[in-house]
């Protein structure tokens, strides 16, 4: 997770229950409400659609816990403008955890699930999807883990938040909203499929 | 988890943590590049000091799928034979630079002296000690017995589940079986109902202090309605003549305490057939009860690597604490 926010640090069974509601800390502030967080999907998926010129090749991988419930959203708003899409045939989610460079600098992680859609994703267009891009190190994982699962003919990476401060050459293709912040601060993103209510909140911030 | 010793000190959570790992394992066991590069640099050793086919090799798979490097050391035409103890031998290990010992010992406790001496900074996991504790086997059983008997045998549903309500008998040589010992322990913490069926000569002393229960009569067993069978090895090599006094004979354990087609036929329709291996055909199973499609003895080994890859994923991917040899 780019952010280091979203994993449940103490290795939580995956999928077993829905990640502990987030105590919101007294000097968080919301920068995205719900209806910015809609708008910015609304947006993403039609850019999706324009560059790849339609969805008939994609597949849209979200990355647990929280880019998941986000390439679902993304699907659905795919499916709405693109009448022939399936929404559930375009999502898989991607877990990287094994694919780490920092697995030996946190406790151990829980393994989340990889699922891909039954018809893979070789030759197709990949959009990895994400809550907040930081680090670029999980998109390295997930490279990584892409190329262990097939030959996609495209990788593109939308993230809801892009808040800099990249340690890798790696950029966002689609990004909800860009976000200067400190090395010091967490951003956090909270969505109503894990956290009850949908929300970017910047903590830490002096 | 620092060590894996005994099965006995898993509690319920950290053992559903370890299946719910060894799912996500088997998941990328089914593809078609295996390796993960999760274990990247560190090394596992292999230190066998009795023979085996199956474990060994079952964890060198794991840890090559997970990109550890492996050093298998077997007592076999080492420096043991020459008389070398097991501390020079763990000392020679940890000045290698060993992550983890993998360890098969015949006297029952060495996988603990090795873990609390401070031999060896290492995490240890025990591999088969005498007559003791087998703790990988006993998970790899009730991975097995959680994929078919909890949920609808999908995989998804049945993460964060335990074995609650499952009924198991364990049939045969008890009193030799370190794996009869683990699984009793795992699967009792996992909420199973463990009956142990075998010749009161063959049951251990003090076993009614276990969390089993104790039958002498298979068939009645069968047909109580168990959702799972193991069938455990006869171990004739811990007896001194063809019964070493233990039963009659060969044939007469078979009549009573053998799994032939008959016996498979008065179980229930959902049962399983489980064996630890290697296998005694015509012994304690028939090649018919082996083969049939009630026995998930050849799955058992393959969930064997994913249950393994989980264990070692766990004792070593996080970070690094071998500052401490004690505590878990």
């Amino acid at each position: 997770m780019s952010s280091g926010t979203a994993v449940p640090a103490d290795g939580t069974p995956t999928g077993a229950a829905r990640t502990e509601p987030a105590p919101a800390a007294p000097d968080a502030t919301v920068v995205l409400g719900p209806p910015e967080i809609s708008r910015a999907l609304t947006r993403i998926a039609h850019e999706i659609l324009e560059r790849n010129r339609g969805g008939s090749r994609l597949v849209l991988l979200g990355i647990p816990t929280r880019g998941l419930p986000l390439a679902h959203r993304l699907a659905a708003r795919l499916a709405d403008v693109e009448p022939g899409l399936d929404a559930a045939a375009l999502v898989g989610s991607l877990d990287v955890t094994m694919h780490r460079d920092d697995l030996a600098h946190h406790p151990t992680r829980a393994i989340g699930a990889t699922d891909l859609p039954a018809a893979g994703i070789d030759g197709k267009v990949v959009v990895l999807v994400d809550d907040v891009l930081f680090s670029g190190r999980t998109i390295r994982a997930a490279l990584d883990a892409i190329s262990d699962l097939g030959r996609p003919a495209a990788v593109q990476l939308a993230a809801l938040v892009d808040r800099g401060h990249r340690e890798l050459p790696i950029r966002a293709d689609y990004v909800g909203k860009n976000l200067p912040t400190s090395t010091s601060e967490r951003v956090r993103v909270l969505l109503e499929e894990t956290d009850g209510r949908d929300a970017v909140l910047i903590e830490g911030a002096r | 988890m620092k060590h894996l010793l005994s099965a006995g000190d898993l509690s319920r959570d950290e053992a559903v943590r370890v299946l719910d790992t060894a799912a996500q394992m088997a998941a990328t066991q089914a593809r078609e590049i295996k390796k993960l590069p999760t274990l990247r640099g560190r090394t596992v050793v292999n230190l066998f000091f009795e023979d085996s086919t199956r474990t060994r090799i079952s964890f060198e798979t794991a840890a090559k799928r997970l990109s550890a490097d492996v050093i298998n050391f077997s007592a076999k035409g080492s420096s043991v034979s020459k008389g070398e103890s097991l501390k020079d031998t763990a000392l020679t290990l940890q000045a290698m630079g060993a992550d983890a010992v993998v360890i098969r010992h015949h006297a029952s406790g060495a996988p603990h002296t090795l873990a609390r001496s401070g031999w060896t900074q290492g995490a240890v996991v025990n591999a088969g000690d005498g007559t003791h504790q087998h703790p990988t086997q006993a998970l790899l059983d009730a991975f097995t017995m959680r994929r078919h008997l909890v949920g609808d045998g999908g995989r998804a549903d049945v993460a964060g589940r335990d074995l609650g309500g499952v009924r198991v008998a364990i049939v045969g040589d008890v009193l030799h079986s370190r794996v009869a010992r683990s699984n009793v322990q795992l699967l009792h913490t996992l909420g199973a109902e463990v009956t142990l069926v075998a010749p009161p000569t063959l049951v251990p002393v003090g076993v009614g202090s276990w969390p089993a229960r104790v039958s002498y009569d298979l068939d009645s067993m069968l047909a109580d309605g168990p959702d799972a069978v193991m069938m455990l090895r006869v171990q004739r090599e811990r007896m001194s003549t063809s019964g070493g006094g233990f039963f009659p004979s060969p044939l007469e354990y078979t009549r009573s305490y053998g799994l032939d087609a008959r016996r498979i036929g008065l179980l229930p329709e959902h049962a399983i057939v489980m064996h630890p291996g290697p296998m005694n055909r015509g012994l304690e199973i028939s090649a018919d009860a082996a083969d049939s499609d009630r026995a998930v003895i050849v799955e058992q080994v393959s969930n064997g690597v994913a249950v393994r890859m989980a264990v070692l994923y766990l004792l070593l991917a996080g970070e690094t604490t071998n500052v401490k040899v004690d505590g878990k």
